[in-house]
């Protein structure tokens, strides 16, 4: 059982949300942090880490005393990542996407493909769970290598804190799980970026419910919306002070509110009747 | 010209509020929307509706099966495993043409699918430009890169001299695609292990690209303790922390009013802090007076 908590907004409650449940649950099941802009579970869940392995993406180096500055890798790169400087040319490591179109173009094998590092893994223990949670480089712009060596972790129970928006890297993060549970705040913001997310959701066939947070009761908006798109609300987290004053020092949703553990079990319960 | 972008590394701190409520104290701005993902700032404001273009940004291939011999080169040179068993995944495709390059009997064709919107509105502080990228698309950097362009040529054309950007969470693709070539980053945290981590990160970015960064720390009240640590992070980094927005639950409402924050509560204590903290910012950024380097897509 694969369980994505995501969203599309950033801020609604994912990662108090993912560590909530994974506390809740009690049980050996693994945790896998792909927000790796902005990993923060380890925050929460306080893992001891044991180890890490850099994630290496393949890169072109030009050999110079073959490259005749032809021009054609240059043409054929989508990402404008070659640029031909006089009787050079230059591979731009931000906007090269790895993906080796310059390396089978070149008329004089002048490019070989290496690795460069974009990123770390970091794996440890939190409990009974297994902990993985991923870093991308500072001025590195490509997180979903990181997320796709995350990802191949495996355990009958995974929960995945997923990172927001709804492009590459949160359909690379939600892909393939059995559920996704998305995270929603009741303004405009959230529902505009929760209408997001459910679609991505259906573009990748994984079935969705939605968690309320902070809520104030009433959220008569977001439940219509949920409803006109055939999606079950299921769960709502009041809206408390406490809840931020306790989470500012790292503290946990259950440490503020006990009484969740209980209904996070039922809600994993639930969605194990609606997975795919 | 004079370019500034807020940012947060985490998301939720509160950027396109401290956005909207800066703006609505100027008239003379171009906003720029670059959190594609989930652009919310045209939810904050009256605005009408200049152009709308469709942005086509994504490559995607498809397999003529007529010609197709069933090889498998393409298979094996797709580095984003995007094609199984002669079907192409247009999620997964980046777009690069390895298989069509590959391809020995020229099956493969590459074209360009609309993956987004792109919007210019007319508000109250100047026009907005904004983006809608599709859900599950990718080359998010890219439209960001578009957006910023529109928003550079639109403060040309309408004798505006200050771009003011509401930017992506992260520090990934969206995110330096936001910063490059700005004069100032604004950095909207709040006071939580979590903020001050991925605040960190980004104070780490801005140093990378040397780009000057200052910080206000929102809601700073829910955690005095946390925030005065924060602040203390900032000095050690050399970073000046320009305000502290207190917490306060006119935004809510305001949020939930579809108003920017000042028009609705001009006293309210946050309003207060953000219009100060916008006359800081913007003295501030003309220090480098307009020196960040002018945006280039390739």
């Amino acid at each position: 059982m694969i369980v994505a908590v995501a969203s599309g907004k950033g801020g609604t409650g994912k990662t108090s949300v993912a560590c909530a449940m994974a506390l809740a649950l009690d049980r050996p099941l693994t945790f896998l942090d792909c927000d790796v802009e902005g990993a923060n579970a380890h925050l929460f869940l306080h893992p001891d880490l044991k180890s890490e392995e850099e994630v290496l993406i393949p890169y072109p180096t030009i050999d110079r005393s073959k490259c005749d500055a032809c021009g054609i890798c240059v043409s054929n790169c989508h990402f404008g990542a070659m640029v031909r400087l006089g009787k050079k040319v230059k591979v731009m490591q931000n906007l090269c996407h790895g993906c080796g179109v310059c390396r089978l173009v070149c008329p004089q094998n002048a490019v070989v493909m290496s690795g460069r590092p974009v990123g770390t893994v970091h794996m440890g223990t939190a409990g009974l769970m297994r902990f993985f949670c991923g870093e991308l480089r500072t001025g590195e712009a490509l997180s979903v290598p990181i997320i796709k060596r995350i990802k191949k972790e495996r355990d009958d129970t995974v929960i995945i804190d997923c990172p927001p928006g709804t492009s590459c890297p949160a359909v690379e993060s939600v892909e393939g799980s059995d559920f996704a549970l998305l995270v929603t705040e009741p303004t405009p913001f959230g529902m505009h970026d929760l209408r997001g997310m459910i679609e991505v959701c259906r573009r990748l066939e994984v079935p969705c419910g939605v968690v309320i947070n902070r809520s104030f009761g009433e959220d008569r908006e977001v439940e219509s919306l949920c409803k006109a798109k055939g999606v079950p609300v299921l769960l709502k987290v009041p809206f408390d002070r406490k809840v931020a004053e306790v989470y500012a020092k790292g503290g946990t949703l259950l440490e503020a509110m006990p009484e969740l553990a209980e209904r996070l079990n039922e809600v994993f319960f639930e969605i194990m009747g609606l997975k795919r | 010209m004079i370019r500034i972008a807020v940012l947060s590394g985490k998301g939720g701190t509160g950027k396109t509020t401290a956005v909207a409520s800066m703006a609505w104290y100027s008239d003379d701005l171009v906003l720029a929307d670059c959190d594609v993902d989930a652009a919310n700032l045209a939810l904050t404001m009256k605005s009408r509706l200049r152009t709308k273009d469709d942005y086509l940004g994504a490559y995607t291939a498809a397999i003529d099966l007529e010609l197709c011999t069933e090889c498998g080169r393409c298979e094996d040179n797709c580095h984003f495993g995007a094609i199984t068993d002669l079907r192409v995944n247009a999620i997964h495709c980046e777009g690069c043409g390895a298989c069509r390059v590959v391809c020995p009997a020229g099956a493969i064709t590459m074209s360009l699918r609309k993956s987004g919107e792109i919007f210019v509105l007319d508000t109250a502080h100047g026009p907005m430009v904004y983006a809608d990228l599709f859900p599950g698309e990718s080359n998010s950097g890219k439209l960001v890169t578009i957006v910023r362009r529109l928003a550079d040529d639109l403060a040309e054309s309408d004798g505006i001299d200050t771009v003011l950007i509401d930017g992506p969470p992260g520090t990934g693709c969206p995110v330096i695609a936001s910063v490059t070539g700005v004069d100032l980053i604004l950095a909207i945290t709040e006071p939580s292990r979590s903020g001050e981590h991925d605040l960190l990160r980004l104070i780490e970015l801005a140093h990378h690209f040397s780009i000057p960064i200052c910080v206000a720390v929102n809601k700073w009240d829910l955690h005095p303790g946390m925030t005065r640590e924060i602040e203390e992070s900032c000095r050690r980094q050399g970073v000046m922390t320009v305000g502290r927005i207190p917490y306060d639950p006119s935004v809510m409402e305001s949020i939930k009013a579809m108003r920017p924050l000042p028009s609705m509560f001009p006293k309210s204590p946050a309003a207060l802090e953000f219009h100060r903290i916008w006359k800081e910012v913007r003295s501030r950024s003309k220090e480098r007076g307009g020196s960040g380097i002018a945006l280039k897509l390739d």
